[in-house]
């Protein structure tokens, strides 16, 4: 809007040099974008064609075999993409909850000197390198979940009827449950951060109408702020599962690697990225083994594609504005 | 209930009361158990920074020592430091973040001066977010196809490109939101004065832009000096010491990540160490970004 108004204005002189400086500047500043396509546009294109002899080897069985035997050049991606899914869909159940209380604590409930350096601290955890949440994960948290939490779970819950499956087998403190518990940590103030900001965006008056007739905090929370913001709050919690399906580094350490699909949640299992970064060195290039890595490359780039996209078209409106 | 209350009935009225009463009580109690469930979980989001920085501290301080600046990596058992790792990060994310800053700043720039309304500036704005959290691990693939498989192998150079990919749309975004700050009269001021606009650009907004630009600088070094995943195709990591960028080059991230899986007590503790130093320069420059240059947003 700033530049038509400049634009609208003729009756500046028009020196040689400025107009020509203004054609150079403007065509840098276009390229710049058009590069920014060109990137997203090769990123797909390359790991497309890197995976097409494994997708032309394979075809579509690649997406439902579960075998990946590299001895007999039999590759399938169904164990990694069950992985990739199940991880982010258990660490956003986990990581929702504390994320919309944060959220809610720092705009409704923390008192004004309290909320920057509890918004920092939570930015801040955003900010530890996910290296560090691998790490920490398999030194601390894996012995923790070995010992203590997954032992009471198989005691209490591994005899229940239905859910009874998910919460059996032997308590390696690796697995499904425990990465899905790092990608929690780790996506939290991701949805923390967006939830406070798309809560920041409700007009005070509405709020302070639902205060004049008598309602509680928490009930403004509930009738006002989420109804208002809920394609938003969506779209945060769509931010953070398009976080959490491609991490790499805190996956790998705890996951346990292993290529199969456990009922257990206790069991090992591998992701997209993981199953990419282990294999990775033991892929010659040129070989099948590679391709069908690059393949399973395109196939997280086009999930969390749409996921992205998805999150994007839900938080434009509010965000934005 | 107040259509009963103004019958004026008084033992109807009394009920109605106690029922008013006990409906106020049971709202208050309700909001009660959500503002203590929310302060519980900003608790809980709490105490893991604290349990990681914590453990950070206890398990790597103690392995602090000169020879970890000093001393290259060396095969397990024999002491040895971090020297080629914090040489070969500080060499890719500098020159990694020197050449997407540019390209960042002219995108941020077109966005936010030339492309309103415009097909190609909400493609690219869009494209820009979904490159902000595309997963890093594909960047490194990425940069595999196209730069390490057909130009003879893993260098240092491909590790920087890598991490320049991941830098553009941070800056990006940053540039953009600053320059959406700067009020349309100061640009008109300057058009009106006979400053071209890329001199109304370059010398009135990004001046006033500068803190929040340099802020988004800061943030997407941070955010590129952690990153591990996209080196592991592009860097490899080296154990020796070497600054060719043409060859394969260290860097913190993957030597923690083969020391931290090592089964050396020594690595292991160096690992640490390496996870100490980087976690604190990374939350260093987040808190100089936020709290020195202080954005005005």
């Amino acid at each position: 809007m700033s530049q038509s108004a400049i634009a609208a204005s003729p009756a500046r002189p028009k020196g040689k040099s400025s107009s020509l400086g203004d054609l150079i500047f403007a065509t840098i500043a276009k390229s710049a974008g058009v590069l920014v396509l060109v990137i997203l546009s090769a990123i797909i294109i390359s790991l497309f064609i890197g995976g097409l002899p494994a997708f032309r080897a394979y075809g579509p069985n690649f997406l439902i075999n579960p075998d990946w035997d590299p001895v007999n050049q039999i590759f399938g991606a169904a164990v990694p993409i069950y992985g990739t899914l199940i991880t982010a869909v258990l660490a956003i159940v986990m990581a929702v909850p504390l994320a919309f209380g944060s959220a809610f604590y720092l705009t409704e409930m923390a008192p004004d000197w309290f909320r920057r350096p509890v918004g920092t601290a939570i930015e801040l955890l955003a900010a530890v390198p996910s290296i560090i949440y691998g790490m920490w994960g398999f030194f601390i948290v894996v012995p923790i979940m070995g010992d203590y939490i997954q032992p009471f779970l198989i005691d209490n819950l591994g005899d229940l009827p239905m859910i009874g499956a998910l919460f059996q087998g032997p308590a390696f403190g690796t697995g499904i449950l425990t990465s899905a518990l790092i990608l929690a940590i780790m996506i939290l103030p991701f949805i923390a951060a967006t939830m406070r900001d798309v809560f920041m965006t409700v007009p005070p008056v509405f709020k302070e109408s639902a205060y004049g007739v008598g309602c509680t905090t928490w009930e403004v929370m509930r009738s006002i702020v989420l109804p208002y913001t809920r394609v938003s709050v969506v779209g945060g919690i769509m931010l953070g599962l398009g976080r959490a399906l491609g991490e790499t580094m805190a996956v790998t350490f705890v996951i346990g690697n292993t290529n199969r699909i456990s009922t257990s949640l206790f069991g090992p299992g591998n992701t997209i990225a993981s199953i990419v970064a282990l294999e990775f060195p033991e892929s010659p290039a040129g070989s099948l083994k590679l391709s069908a890595l690059l393949a399973l490359g395109f196939l997280l780039f086009v999930i969390s594609f749409i996921v992205l996209a998805i999150s994007r078209f839900m938080l434009r409106t509010k965000v934005k504005s | 209930m107040s259509a009963t209350i103004s019958r004026g009935q008084i033992p109807g009225g009394v009920r109605d009361m106690k029922m008013a009463e006990q409906l106020s009580r049971s709202r208050s109690r309700k909001n009660m158990i959500a503002k203590t469930l929310c302060m519980s979980a900003t608790a809980v989001a709490l105490a893991f920074l604290a349990a990681i920085l914590g453990t950070l501290f206890w398990l790597g301080f103690s392995g602090i020592h000169w020879s970890v600046f000093t001393q290259v990596t060396k095969p397990p058992g024999s002491g040895g430091g971090l020297l080629n790792a914090i040489v070969g990060s500080l060499i890719q994310t500098v020159i990694g973040t020197a050449i997407g800053t540019p390209i960042g700043l002219m995108v941020g720039t077109y966005l936010a001066e030339y492309s309103a309304g415009s097909v190609l500036g909400n493609a690219v704005r869009f494209v820009s977010d979904v490159l902000l959290s595309a997963p890093s691990i594909l960047i490194g693939l990425f940069i595999y196809e196209i730069f390490v498989a057909p130009f003879g192998g893993f260098s240092g150079f491909a590790g920087c490109l890598a991490l320049a990919v991941i830098v553009i749309p941070i800056v990006v975004r940053t540039t953009e939101d600053m320059l959406q700050l700067i009020p349309t009269a100061l640009r008109e001021a300057a058009v009106a004065l006979g400053a071209p606009k890329w001199k109304a650009v370059v010398f009135v907004c990004y001046r006033a832009a500068l803190n929040g630009i340099a802020t988004g600088i800061l943030l997407a070094i941070a955010r590129v000096a952690g990153e591990t995943a996209p080196l592991l195709f592009t860097s490899l990591g080296n154990l020796n010491w070497s600054v060719n960028m043409s060859e394969p080059m260290s860097s913190l991230p993957v030597t923690i990540y083969q020391y931290a899986g090592s089964p050396f007590d020594d690595w292991v503790q160096l690992a640490w160490v390496g996870a100490l130093l980087i976690t604190f320069g990374v939350l260093a420059l987040n808190i100089v970004a936020r709290f020195v240059l202080k954005p005005r947003s």
